[in-house]
């Protein structure tokens, strides 16, 4: 029998095309299916391995299957590990093939060596075939309670495979409570955080429909369930390590005693040779300790040393990883880490992307004693070879200039730079001496002397170009030959690609005329003419806007084009607050590396298997009866948010404003810097709205004429809110992740509110009968959060609030989220009326 | 939780592709491998190892020229998965000896074999070459080391030096030897890689040494094994400045500012006598990492000067000296100088009697490369080269050129002075005698020079 089969094996392996090798494959199965001959396992060998080798590659051998099953006959472990290999591939396009491998592997799942049956039962659950899934339940029954653990660990994965072919024969076969219970109580550790892994996304996934589900899987992060993988943690794997952290970082403990007890049952993890279990050790300190000011600070000085090492050991990919994670502790903390800036310095050989982190490091940690160093080192990067790091470092040493304290010195080596003549030095430069001038016009001698200097005709970038331009305009006093450089641009205009430089001229030329009127007059007139007769439909309109009030009136022109000007302080940050809070609350993810938060590239189901910022789905449903509140612990487990003090929020506002990580616009238009003047006013304005906090019904009135001077003046007639506005729940979370925050604010509860706030409940229905209803809520003295909508009165026009009230301290945080923002701050002012009327007889 | 995992080649074939969840689809090797080669973002051409399109975050490590791929669409812990393919990465190398395009197109069965075992439906299972070895059945198919590109730091000892048993790297934990019987022998090895930078007036910027302790154990029954360190090393550097070059170097204690352990690592003695114990699992793995800023002498000098000499020319001179011990050589030492951008000719002159040693002007990226086989303790080279400019330079001519960098491997020399006094096996019987290696090297991983 075997003889055909061996000479057609000798025959030279051809280069695998297509049809013709897989029917010869085909042939020759066929021939060894029945035989017994010794050595036949050995010829089956190399045909399977040929048929793997198609399928790796990308050829479709789907057509092989009948032949293959019948194959697999054999007692060969090797064999049969191909041949579930294969099954397992195209079983899902061959579902009525995929039958005929189920009763071999049936047969195998009940062998006596656990090595097959586990195997066995691996491969009868990856068919991911529908209709086969009867056939599942009773192998993976009896996988769950076999008395070997490899079988064991398989079944578990295998019900987590069942869920997902079909999620209701995996529930009627009450999979989930077994594993549960082999969650709490199996020896093997694999075998529990199998369970764990399984647990945490059925029950995430049903819990959006299951009220039960919702409520096991926030026991899952109970304290006997921590407490229970806690002490067991060193005989996890390592990788099963990271999944208990992952999970002990959801835990909120009660008191501050339990949180040292877990820090130091943690501390030695801290030393692991593996990163991801570092990482994972440090999300659970920094959350652990987010209420807890001054430890969550020790924890940044223990964690220093262990990221480094891991920083500097380990390959570059996982250096990189770990690198982004200590880039976003140093732009929280800046001042933690000023002393070891050396560790940021660039190495020649590294990539773009590690350099560029580096190179944000030495930004954030420069403080007085260490600027001198830093700068001299980034000056090196912009001589090097590699452009655009040499451009990233002279943005660096600008905007170390823009936060500095000492500019004097920072300012020479800018001028430096503008004299290496390397036009990208040069460009970069020019732009940033404009930012500089911008905050610090006092500088202005020392650099328009050199900036005059360059030729218009060695800049070709058109950001530079509009720098040097801006600043020709507003300098054209002290710069000799302004008027003359500006003419010759203007002469030049039709080679002008760039729209965004054409503007600039046309302004510039605008205030050389009226500093020095009869050496411009002549390129006004052209630049006007050229504006006016421009394609670019901006262009154009400035220019005929020049035009016409130039005609109406000079000096209201001068007014309008050059004003005095005041110092801008602080540039527009390009991240809000919330976001960084938000990459920093999802630590030890992808959401760091990208440096977004994971709703910006991830679909909703794919957030983690324990994502629970802004899910409501486990807050209760309180839409229609406001008693139906759920228990407090629940809620507060899983709401980071509600234990941040109000200082350290305010704080981590505080941090974001002083500058420290910004990135400076490079366009010189006013828009952006009166978007950060209006930021900052609001943000001053709460501190101030505290500050009145005691009578807080007159408060109210106060706040808004502080903070929000577009806000309808008092006597304008009040919004009128619908008194039965439904919204249902998932409607709500898609709008609340959708929507901007239109309105941050905090207020004051009255006493008499707090007196009255014995149960979430009594505020519900106060607010209820003031049009505002719950969706959400939960929380635990002094802590309790809400989630309310109203809907405007006769329209569909819907506003969110989340509400976080603390007792202790009668403060209100609330947000607002509106379809139509125009209305927030009135809809805020109807909404602090109502809330400090509560209590109010 | 992963998706897919696959390894490319450099030509972008799949040689293993493993689907766990079918949550993506198939095309993602393309999808990957075209974002990879043609990458073209933020000016750069070098992707980064974690990148997202269209909702599928794909993570990649590069090991010896196979790319190593992860996809997921949920958001992991990036650290996590990146760690875990270079895991994968060398457990197969502890299988198949020696890991390459050809050992892995090969032995691709037996690939999938771990890979089934690894992971399962995207979740981490187990990276232990020592408990794999019970569920996998596939006996390696064993290529010839000798032509092939290693793996890993331990490598570096296949080359030159004949003290050392090169091949014994590239065996695989579970093939026998040709005789039937497996060798017993344990190979520690401590690998050190050293930054420094030096200023252009040749005082040190900065310095560190990123060191290993690497083992790899063919041991039978698993005894246990207790590694001595200098007694008087200590870990963390308290109070003072991190960079303090105030002490004086080669002698004092050996000070770390950090380090971390492999998980099976005992420190129970290690806070009285220095000693590591372990008992060490089948392959390869890292016992210890860790990191100095303490002073040490960097191991060569480099003095560069780069004056003009006349119209449109230029001189270059470059010196190295070695300064460590005779007794001991560094190989394969490159040295490499950016020129200025408008250089068109480099013209070099070595030193009478050089052997050994070639140059070159690489014309693309306008740099000098000086490669010099091998420099032995306490020798000085020189090279000259006569550069032909284009243009005028109009600015200071040493802002248009360098830095110098230099890579170099030093064996049987470590910068850090640490050191393994002893390796100790548990006895099993009086005749049981394993062999034991204990190996040193320095490499250079950014050792820079400004002029």
């Amino acid at each position: 029998m075997a003889p055909p089969a061996q000479s057609q094996r000798s025959s030279s392996p051809s280069q695998p095309s297509g049809k013709s090798e897989v029917s010869d494959l085909k042939l020759q199965l066929r021939q060894l299916a029945g035989s017994r001959a010794p050595g036949v396992d050995d010829s089956k060998r190399e045909l399977f391995k040929k048929v793997i080798s198609y399928m790796t590659i990308g050829i479709d051998v789907s057509s092989l299957f009948g032949e293959m099953v019948m194959c697999s006959a054999t007692s060969d472990i090797v064999l049969k590990k191909m041949c579930y290999l294969y099954v397992g591939n195209y079983a899902k396009v061959n579902p009525d093939l995929a039958l005929l491998t189920i009763n071999f592997l049936q047969r195998d799942c009940h062998d006596e060596d656990p090595m097959i049956r586990g195997l066995a039962l691996r491969s009868l659950c990856s068919l991911r075939v529908a209709n086969l899934v009867e056939y599942l339940v009773g192998p993976l029954g009896s996988g769950l309670k076999d008395s070997n653990s490899y079988v064991r660990i398989v079944a578990v994965i295998g019900v987590l495979k069942l869920y997902h072919i079909s999620v209701s024969t995996c529930v009627d076969a009450d999979f989930p409570s077994i594993l549960k219970h082999l969650m709490l109580n199996d020896s093997d550790t694999q075998v529990v955080a199998n369970c764990l892994s399984a647990l945490q996304e059925i029950w995430s996934a049903e819990a959006s429909t299951s009220e039960e589900a919702s409520r096991e899987r926030e026991a899952l992060i109970s304290k006997p369930v921590i407490y229970y993988l806690l002490n067991r943690i060193k005989e996890f794997s390592e990788w099963a390590q990271c999944l208990v952290l992952e999970l002990v970082a959801k835990y909120m403990p009660l008191e501050s005693d339990e949180i040292f007890d877990i820090m130091n049952l943690l501390e030695d993890r801290l030393q692991h040779a593996n990163g991801a279990v570092v990482l994972a050790t440090i999300k659970v300190f920094l959350q652990l300790t987010l209420s807890l000011t001054d430890v969550h600070q020790q924890v940044y000085e223990r964690i220093k040393a262990p990221l480094l090492t891991l920083v500097s050991s380990g390959s570059p990919e996982q250096s990189y990883a770990v690198l982004s994670h200590l880039h976003i502790l140093v732009m929280r903390a800046p001042y933690i880490f000023s002393s070891d800036y050396k560790h940021f310095y660039c190495q020649y050989n590294e990539p773009y992307y590690v350099k560029r982190l580096k190179l944000e490091m030495l930004t954030a940690v420069a403080n007085e004693s260490n600027t001198y160093e830093i700068v001299t080192e980034l000056c090196e990067y912009a001589a090097n070879v590699d452009i655009p790091i040499a451009r990233e470092s002279i943005r660096a040493v600008g905007k170390i200039a823009l936060q500095q304290y000492d500019v004097n010195a920072i300012v020479d080596r800018l001028l430096q730079f503008l004299e290496m003549e390397k036009d990208y030095v040069t460009a970069e430069a020019l732009v940033l001496v404009k930012d500089l001038l911008r905050k610090y016009p006092q500088w202005s001698h020392d650099c328009i002397a050199v900036v005059g200097n360059i030729s218009s005709k060695n800049v070709q970038e058109p950001k530079a170009k509009a720098a040097l331009i801006w600043m020709l305009g507003e300098y054209s006093q002290d710069m000799q030959d302004a008027p003359y450089i500006l003419e010759s641009l203007v002469e030049n205009w039709d080679e002008e690609h760039s729209a965004e430089v054409r503007l600039h001229l046309l302004t510039a030329v605008m205030k050389c005329f009226f500093k020095r009127p009869p050496e411009t007059q002549n390129a006004l007139g052209a630049a006007l003419a050229a504006g006016i007769a421009d394609f670019h439909q901006d262009v154009h309109d400035r220019a005929l806007f020049y035009y016409r009030i130039l005609q109406y009136n000079v000096s209201v022109a001068e007014h309008v084009v050059n004003p005095p000007k005041q110092a801008v302080s602080v540039f527009a940050d390009t991240q809000s607050s919330e976001i960084k809070d938000r990459i920093f609350d999802e630590f030890n993810s992808l959401s760091v590396v990208y440096q977004k938060p994971s709703y910006m590239f991830t679909d909703k189901e794919h957030r983690g298997p324990f994502e629970f910022s802004d899910e409501l789905g486990n807050l209760s449903i309180g839409g229609e009866a406001a008693d139906n509140v759920v228990s407090a612990q629940r809620v507060e487990a899983n709401d980071k948010d509600l234990l941040l003090t109000t200082s350290e929020k305010e704080e981590t506002r505080g941090s974001s404003n002083n500058g420290t990580d910004y990135t400076a616009p490079y366009d010189s238009s006013s828009t952006s810097v009166f978007a950060s003047q209006t930021r900052m006013e609001l943000e001053i304005s709460n501190p101030t709205s505290a500050g009145h906090a005691p009578q807080a019904s007159l408060g109210i009135d106060d706040l808004l004429g502080l903070g929000l001077p577009a806000a309808p003046a008092p006597s304008s007639p009040q919004l009128k809110l619908s008194s039965k506005a439904v919204l249902d729940p998932s409607a709500f979370q898609q709008k609340w992740r959708q929507l901007p925050v239109a309105l941050s604010q905090e207020c004051s509860v009255s006493p008499q509110g707090v007196a009255a706030f014995t149960s979430p409940q009594a505020l519900l229905r106060h607010m209820q009968s003031h049009s505002i209803h719950c969706i959400a809520s939960g929380g635990q003295s002094p802590n309790f959060k809400f989630f309310f909508f109203a809907q405007k009165a006769e329209e569909t026009s819907n506003y969110l609030v989340e509400c976080v009230i603390n007792t202790s301290s009668a403060k209100a945080q609330i947000k607002i989220k509106a379809d139509d923002q125009s209305t927030s701050s009135a809809f805020s002012t109807v909404f602090q009326s109502a809330l400090s009327r509560f209590g109010i007889p | 939780m992963i998706s897919q995992f696959f390894v490319l080649s450099q030509r972008g074939d799949n040689i293993v592709f493993r689907d766990y969840r079918g949550e993506v689809a198939k095309g993602s090797a393309e999808i990957f491998f075209r974002k990879v080669k043609f990458w073209k973002e933020d000016g750069q051409e070098e992707a980064p190892p974690v990148f997202n399109v269209d909702g599928v975050n794909y993570f990649h490590v590069k090991v010896v020229g196979l790319l190593f791929v992860a996809t997921t669409r949920v958001n992991v812990s990036p650290s996590l998965v990146l760690e875990l393919l270079q895991r994968i990465a060398r457990v197969i190398k502890d299988y198949l000896g020696v890991l390459s395009e050809d050992s892995l197109r090969k032995n691709f069965v037996l690939v999938y074999e771990l890979l089934d075992e690894v992971i399962d439906f995207g979740y981490v299972q187990t990276t232990s070459t020592e408990v794999l070895k019970s569920y996998v059945f596939n006996e390696p198919i064993v290529v010839d080391a000798a032509r092939l590109q290693p793996l890993g730091p331990a490598a570096i000892f296949m080359q030159g030096s004949k003290r050392m048993p090169g091949t014994a790297v590239t065996k695989s934990v579970v093939a026998n030897e040709p005789g039937g019987r497996k060798r017993e022998e344990i190979f520690v090895d401590i690998i050190e890689k050293i930054s420094v930078t030096f200023s252009s007036s040749g005082y040190i910027l900065t310095s560190e040494i990123d060191g290993t302790i690497q083992m790899k154990s063919y041991l039978t029954g698993n005894p246990e094994i207790r590694l001595a360190l200098n007694e008087d090393l200590s870990i963390g550097r308290g109070g003072g400045s991190v960079y303090d070059y105030r002490s004086s170097s080669g002698a004092g204690p050996v000070i770390l500012d950090d380090c971390n352990f492999h998980e099976s690592v005992r420190l129970d003695s290690f806070d009285m006598d220095r000693t590591l114990a372990l008992v060490p699992p089948d392959g390869e793995f890292p016992v210890m990492n860790y990191r100095m800023t303490q002073e040490f002498k960097p191991p060569f000098h480099i003095n560069c000067l780069i004056e003009e000499a006349g119209h449109l020319k230029a001189e270059v001179i470059l010196k190295v000296r070695a300064e460590f011990p005779s007794n001991i050589t560094a190989n394969t030492v490159v040295v490499q100088m950016p020129l200025p951008k408008y250089t068109t000719r480099a013209s070099f002159e070595l030193e009478p009697g050089a052997v050994g040693q070639r140059t070159d002007f690489k014309e693309a990226n306008k740099k000098l490369e000086w490669g010099l086989k091998k420099i032995v303790g306490g020798s000085e080279h020189t090279l000259r080269a006569k550069l032909t400019f284009s243009q005028e330079s109009h600015a200071n001519i040493t802002k248009e050129a360098g830095p110098v960098s230099m890579t170099f491997t030093i064996p049987m020399y470590n910068a850090s002075r640490l050191q393994v006094k002893y390796l100790q096996i548990a006895k099993k019987s009086s005749s049981y005698n394993p062999y034991r290696w204990v190996r040193y090297v320095t490499q250079a991983n950014s050792y820079v020079a400004r002029i």
